[in-house]
């Protein structure tokens, strides 16, 4: 047997930057052996049955005000944000936090999974934020500004009330409240190493859990073609023609920005009339189909579509507003808007002002 | 470490999942991008306890299963095809965890640590766990199953003229040697193997490679992978059918490339 003979699980740990050298007594000249205060210093890592989580305490109120100094920049004053990194809160109901499972990760009524709607153990919070967090300084906070700093976020998802003192002995009533902590399954094919999960391991023993087809010939009747990449996204990393050989029987496609942007901007435009429309009030007195105050845009359409200046025509009356040509409501002017903008507004009205 | 890279592509410019990006597909022809590369460095069994090193910033962290280290195939690698391993690559150490997804070769490693639980680390509780169609997640999915990719014709390619090409690709399995290659032209319909180009090593890039007359007409190339323990790579349809469209991870499925009349290659899924 080995040396590690009833130890089954073994942690790598990735330092930013390393210096000095692995050494061994024998290894007469190198490096020296770690003392038992690096070790200690080093060994941080928290597991999901605490093992390593040292003493300390910090409610939610506290932890507000450390977030706001050191997190909120990037996740958000209420961790909601989803621009720098995805959003950390939301979507998880106190009916979750009774069953242990996250209803909408079945039902699909979020559409984007948060760091509460996944993590099933409280110590992955406890242990990232202190390892790694925040991002411009790691591992400066204190073990009590991490307590009240996963209070905050256990409070923000209404796990824990702002008054709830999270320490080393109460984390173990709140992970008997994380939403997702029954959610998580290793029954799979995917960890084929050990005893399994029926031996106290993981894994099913490594059965894969979809298997293909070795058929050759006349294999089905019609090839279904379910997506293709988006012309969007080919330019994902530059030009393929310039990534590709000039000699052989194949090439790169020419992909140049100035292509790139004729198309996104030809879709841009084409999608946002409707929404330009909306955000310049336009759809309050008018409906595409149907008059509100003011009449249908495919009435409108109707009307002037035979006109040979229907588009200055109808740019001038956004620009500057009239009255008396249906009904007797006026309409106003609209000076905040450029002449592309009446013109391109115009165009789209006399097309049909589809939702394209 | 395609997942690992398709994250950070992720982080700049989001493609639909499950795509493979013409960059990736670069990468695999590149063969920067997954593990083929000849790593040097001791066994993680033969490594003293500890091993010291100097300050440090973010640690990520990832549970190693015991029984891949005693294999010794584990190993602490300082060195990558002949030369010390680049500061991107993890200089001074890094893991090699052959037939593991790239994101437990932790890279300028710093310190292991033997237990007997897994540690559930952000990696392992937060991300890199796999959505099935009953909202549970599947947690330390590790092995990469088997799969492969045509790289010549490939998306963003483009076909000069009809005539003779030679196809070639890669197939890769977690679980052993590749042991066939399957290659079809029309989307699936019929299939011929293919030729395994030496060297076939357990749990490391093979390739393969097949004559093809084109006629000039619309063809959908596709490559169909089987490993040593009879495992064949599946299509989406067989993949979805079990994992639904929400697993993001361990897509092996097989991968399609349409070429159009006029020699275009795109990227397209086919069920």
């Amino acid at each position: 047997m080995s040396k590690f003979s009833k130890k089954v699980m073994v942690l790598a740990v990735a330092a930013l930057w390393g210096a000095g050298a692995a050494l061994a007594a024998k290894y007469e000249g190198l490096g020296r052996p770690a003392t038992p205060a690096e070790i200690k210093a080093w060994d941080i890592d928290v597991r999901p049955d605490f093992v390593g989580l040292p003493a300390g305490k910090g409610t939610a109120e506290q932890g507000e005000q450390i977030w706001l100094q050191k997190c909120a920049m990037c996740h958000g004053d209420f961790a909601e944000s989803n621009q720098v990194f995805t959003t950390l809160v939301g979507g998880t109901t106190q009916e979750d936090i009774k069953t242990g499972r996250v209803k909408a990760l079945q039902d699909g009524s979020v559409p984007q999974r948060t760091t509460l709607m996944k993590v099933p153990t409280v110590s992955t919070l406890w242990d990232y934020i202190h390892r790694a967090m925040p991002w411009t300084s790691p591992k400066s906070l204190s073990s009590d500004e991490v307590y009240a700093l996963v209070a905050y976020l256990l409070n923000l998802a209404e796990i824990i009330p702002a008054d709830f003192e999270l320490n080393e002995k109460t984390i173990k009533e709140v992970q008997n409240r994380m939403p997702n902590r029954n959610g998580m399954t290793w029954d799979h094919g995917m960890w084929p190493w050990g005893p399994g999960l029926k031996g106290g391991g993981i894994g099913n023993g490594g059965k894969p859990d979809v298997q293909g087809s070795n058929c050759m010939k006349d294999c089905k009747k019609e090839v279904v073609i379910a997506s293709n990449l988006p012309e969007y996204a080919w330019d994902a990393h530059g030009n393929l023609k310039e990534q590709n050989r000039v000699f052989g029987p194949v090439r790169g496609k020419e992909i140049s920005e100035a292509s790139v942007k004729e198309a996104e901007t030809a879709a841009g435009k084409q999608q946002s009339m409707l929404d330009l429309a909306k955000a310049k009030g336009c759809t309050a007195c008018h409906g595409v189909d149907k008059a509100i105050v003011g009449p249908a845009y495919k009435d409108v359409a109707a009307k002037y579509r035979q006109r040979p200046d229907a588009v200055d025509y109808l740019a001038q009356k956004i620009k500057n507003g009239g009255s008396g040509v249906r009904g007797n409501v006026p309409m106003p002017p609209h000076p905040g808007l450029s002449n592309e903008e009446t013109r391109s507004l115009a165009q789209w009205i006399l097309a049909g002002a589809s939702a394209q | 470490m395609i997942d690992d890279l398709r994250q950070r592509i992720g982080l700049i410019r989001k493609a639909p999942e499950n795509f493979l990006t013409p960059e990736e597909i670069q990468g695999i022809k590149a063969s920067s991008a997954v593990p083929i590369p000849a790593w040097s460095g001791p066994t993680l069994l033969c490594l003293p306890c500890n091993i010291p090193t100097g300050c440090s910033l973010a640690r990520m962290t990832r549970t190693i299963p015991m029984e891949l280290v005693e294999s010794g195939e584990v190993i602490v690698a300082y060195g990558r095809n002949g030369e010390m391993i680049r500061p991107e690559n993890g200089y001074p150490l890094r893991l090699v965890v052959p037939g593991v997804q790239g994101v437990s070769w932790v890279k300028w490693l710093r310190r292991v640590e033997v237990g007997d639980k897994p540690y559930g680390t952000k990696d392992e509780a937060v991300h890199y766990i796999d959505l099935m169609p009953d909202g549970t997640h599947r947690q330390y999915t590790s092995v990469q199953e088997v799969k492969s990719v045509i790289t010549t014709p490939s998306g963003g390619q483009i076909l000069l003229d009809k005539g003779f090409y030679n196809i070639t690709g890669l197939a890769w399995s977690g679980r052993g040697k590749i042991v066939r290659v399957d290659v079809s032209t029309d989307g699936g319909i019929n299939w011929r193997q293919a030729r395994l180009e030496q060297p076939v090593l357990p749990k490391a890039l093979t390739r393969f490679n097949i004559d093809w007359v084109w006629d000039g007409k619309p063809a959908i190339l596709q490559s169909r992978a089987m490993d040593e323990t009879g495992h064949i790579q599946p299509s989406y349809g067989q993949l979805r059918k079990v994992r639904g469209t929400r697993s993001i991870y361990h897509n092996n499925a097989i991968q399609s490339w349409l070429i159009k009349e006029d020699g275009e290659v795109s990227n397209v899924q086919v069920l």
